[in-house]
C-alpha cells in the first residue's frame, strides 16, 4: 500500500545493510592484514636498541633466540628486524637533495658518539720559540713578504728566493772588496764561506734548541706491558724526578738498589756519627789490614797495565782520523811520557807476563 | 697551527724535511687533533702448500702474542694502526688475530677461531660495491655484560666502520654486517640490503645473504692496561674560540 516499512523491518533492513559493510569492512581488513607482513616497518622488540648514527651502528641487548636447527634464518630475521629499526632512525635523520632538485636524497649524519681509541696520542701545542717569545715581548708582527722583489742591478722584478733570485747572480761574486777595518791578507772568500757555515750552524742549534724545550723527559713512555728493561728503567727514573722536590726525598722500593752518591755537589757531605756500626768496624779493620802488610798500596804492575790499555785506546782511535797528526803523537808520547813511569814499563812488562797486542 | 707537534722520541723529529712532498709525508703522520681514516696491515702466514699470494710480512712475524716488536716496526713504517693476522697450526687451527695499535705499539689483541667460513664466492649473487660504509649491528647481552667482548665489540667497530663522514646518501646503505654473540660464540654475517616499498616514507627492508660469513670463537687476548686504553680514549677539547698566533697578539703594557 505505501506504507513505509514497519519498525522492526527497518530495524532488519538496517542490520542487514549493517552486516553486509560489516562483512566488507572485514574483507578489507582482512586483506590488509595479509598484505601487511610484506610491507609493514613495524617491529617488536623487548629491549629498545640504542642507536649511534654517526658511525651507523645499532646495539641490540635483547638475548637472540637463534639457537638450533633454524640458526640461519632466525639470524637473518633477527638482522632483518636490527636492521629495519637502524633504517627507521636513519630516516628520521634531516635530509636534504644534494647537487639541487633532482639531486639523490642524503642525509646529515650526527657526530660519532661511541669512543673508540685514536691510533695516535693527542698533539700537544708546541711551546713558543725563542723567537716568538721576544716577538711577543715586543709587539712584533709577522709581514707578510712579497714573492718578487726589484733587482736594481738587472732592473727587473726577480724572485726572492731559489733560481735566478733577486742578488744572488753568481757573477756578482768575482770580486769582494776588502772593507776598511779588516786584513789585507785575509781571503774574503773564504771568510763568507765560514761566515755562511757559522751562520747555517747557528740556526741548526737554535732549531734543536727549540725543539728540546718542548720534548719532555717522559714522552713515548707507555704502559705497554712488554717494555725492556732499559726502558723501564728509565720509566722509574722519570717518576722517581717528577715530584715537587725533584724526586730528592722518595724513598726507595724494596729491591731498589741503593741511590748512586750524588756527584758534583759542592756542599761536604759526611756520614753521620752513629751510623752504620758493622761498616765502620770493617772498614777500620781493612785499614789496619792495610797498614800491615808489606805490599806497596799502589800496584804499579796494574797501573802500568792500565795506562798501556789507555793508550792502545787512543791510538785505535787515533788510527780511524787523521792518520798522520795523530799518528805522530802516538809514537811521540812513550818518548815523551812520564820518566819514573816509562822506566818502570820497560821493567816491569816481562813480569807482568801481559802481552801487548 | 700550534696543535701540531713536532717533538717525539725518535729521532726524526731532528731531521727536517728537505722537499715539500717530504713535509706532507711527515704531516700526515702526526699526531693531529682530528686523524686519519685507519689503515689495517693484513698478514697471512704461509702454510706448507706454495700460496702464490705471498705477503710481504709473512717470515717476519710469526707470532703476535709472544713478539710483538716486529708486528710494531711495521705498523710504524707503514702508518696502519689496525692489523689483522691469519695463521693456522695443530694447536691452533684457523685462527685469526684481530688488533690495534696506539702510538705504534699494540693496543689490543683478540685471536679469534673460524669454526664456519662461507667466503664471497660460495654464495653467487651481486655484491655491493666496495667502499661501501656498512651498517653494523650488534645483537646479544653478552657484547655489553663480558670485558672482553666489549673490547671486542670496539675493536670490530675501529675496523668496519669506515671513514667518518658528514653526509650519507639514503639509497646507498646497501651493506649490513650483524654480529650475534650466542652459546659462546659470535656469529658474523654481511648481508645486501634490498629497500621495498613500504605505506610510509620508511622503506621496508629484505636482507640478501651476500657476503662472507663467519663463526667465530674467542681464544686469547692481550687487553690493554686500563690506563693506557684510558690515555687512548682521550679525545681533544673542542674550544669554541678560534685559535690565536703567539706573535700577532702584542701584549699590553
Amino acid at each position: 500500500r505505501g506504507k513505509p516499512p514497519a519498525r522492526g523491518e527497518r530495524l532488519a533492513g538496517c542490520l542487514a545493510a549493517m552486516a553486509a559493510l560489516c562483512v566488507e569492512e572485514l574483507l578489507a581488513r582482512a586483506e590488509q592484514r595479509e598484505a601487511e607482513p610484506h610491507r609493514s616497518v613495524a617491529v617488536q622488540k623487548e629491549l629498545e636498541l640504542e642507536f649511534d648514527l654517526g658511525n651507523l651502528l645499532a646495539l641490540d641487548r635483547n638475548p637472540p633466540r637463534a639457537a638450533g636447527a633454524q640458526r640461519e634464518s632466525r639470524l637473518r630475521s633477527l638482522a632483518r628486524d636490527n636492521t629495519q629499526l637502524l633504517v627507521a632512525q636513519l630516516w628520521g635523520l634531516p635530509a636534504g637533495r644534494a647537487e639541487g632538485a633532482t639531486g639523490p636524497l642524503v642525509a646529515q649524519l650526527p657526530e660519532p658518539f661511541y669512543r673508540l681509541p685514536r691510533e695516535k696520542p693527542l698533539p700537544r701545542p708546541r711551546p713558543p720559540t725563542r723567537w716568538e717569545q721576544f716577538a711577543r715581548l715586543k709587539g712584533i708582527r709577522r709581514r707578510k713578504r712579497t714573492s718578487l722583489v726589484w733587482d736594481e742591478a738587472a732592473k727587473q722584478w726577480r724572485r726572492r728566493w731559489g733560481y735566478a733570485r733577486a742578488g744572488g747572480d753568481p757573477a756578482r761574486d768575482w770580486l769582494i772588496e776588502v772593507p776598511a777595518g779588516a786584513d789585507p791578507n785575509e781571503d774574503q772568500f773564504a771568510k763568507r764561506l765560514r761566515d755562511k757555515r757559522e751562520k747555517v750552524a747557528r740556526n741548526e742549534f737554535n732549531r734543536l734548541r727549540n725543539i728540546a724545550r718542548g720534548a719532555l723527559p717522559g714522552r713515548g713512555l707507555h704502559p705497554t706491558g712488554h717494555q725492556s728493561r732499559a726502558e723501564l728503567g728509565r720509566a722509574t727514573q722519570v717518576a722517581r724526578v717528577s715530584t715537587a722536590s725533584l724526586g730528592r726525598f722518595q724513598p726507595r722500593l724494596p729491591k731498589e738498589p741503593a741511590a748512586p752518591p750524588p756527584r758534583g755537589g759542592k756542599k761536604r757531605r759526611f756520614e753521620p756519627l752513629l751510623g752504620d756500626l758493622a761498616a765502620e768496624r770493617s772498614r777500620q779493620l781493612e785499614l789496619l789490614r792495610g797498614l800491615g802488610s808489606k805490599k806497596p798500596p799502589l800496584d804499579l804492575t796494574r797501573a802500568v797495565n792500565k795506562q798501556l790499555r789507555e793508550e792502545d785506546a787512543q791510538a785505535a782511535k787515533g788510527k780511524g782520523k787523521k792518520r798522520g797528526q795523530r799518528g805522530k803523537r802516538g809514537r811521540q808520547r812513550p818518548g815523551g811520557g812520564k820518566g819514573k813511569k816509562g822506566g818502570a814499563r820497560r821493567q816491569q812488562q816481562r813480569p807482568a807476563g801481559r802481552k801487548r797486542s | 697551527f700550534c696543535f701540531i707537534d713536532r717533538t717525539s722520541t725518535s729521532s726524526d723529529c731532528f731531521k727536517k724535511p728537505k722537499t715539500k712532498r717530504a713535509k706532507r709525508f711527515l704531516e700526515k703522520r702526526e699526531p693531529k687533533l682530528t686523524e686519519n681514516t685507519k689503515n689495517a696491515i693484513l698478514i697471512k702466514v704461509i702454510q706448507k702448500i706454495p700460496n702464490p699470494y705471498l705477503f710481504f710480512f709473512r717470515k717476519n712475524i710469526t707470532r703476535p702474542f709472544e713478539d710483538q716488536t716486529s708486528l710494531e716496526f711495521f705498523s710504524k713504517k707503514s702508518d696502519c694502526s689496525l692489523f689483522l693476522f691469519g695463521s693456522h697450526n695443530k694447536k691452533r687451527p684457523n685462527n685469526l688475530i684481530i688488533g690495534r695499535m696506539f702510538d705504534y705499539h699494540v693496543l689490543d689483541m683478540i685471536e679469534l677461531g673460524i669454526e664456519k667460513f662461507v667466503s664471497l664466492k660460495d654464495i653467487k649473487n651481486s655484491k655491493c660495491p666496495e667502499g661501501t660504509k656498512p651498517m653494523l649491528i650488534f645483537a646479544g647481552d653478552t657484547f655489553d655484560l663480558n670485558e672482553e667482548y666489549r673490547r671486542l665489540k670496539s675493536l670490530l667497530i675501529d675496523f668496519f666502520r669506515g671513514p667518518t663522514v658528514p653526509t650519507i646518501r639514503l639509497a646507498g646503505l646497501e651493506y649490513v654486517l650483524h654480529f650475534t654473540a650466542m652459546d659462546g660464540k659470535i656469529y658474523m654475517r654481511s648481508y645486501k640490503v634490498l629497500l621495498k616499498k613500504s605505506g610510509c616514507k620508511i622503506p621496508r627492508i629484505e636482507l640478501e645473504e651476500m657476503g662472507p660469513s663467519l663463526d667465530l670463537v674467542m681464544r686469547r687476548t692481550h687487553l690493554a692496561s686500563e690506563d693506557l686504553y684510558k690515555l687512548s680514549l682521550k679525545q681533544p677539547k673542542i674550544c669554541s674560540a678560534p685559535y690565536m698566533f703567539f706573535n700577532t697578539e702584542p701584549v699590553l703594557k
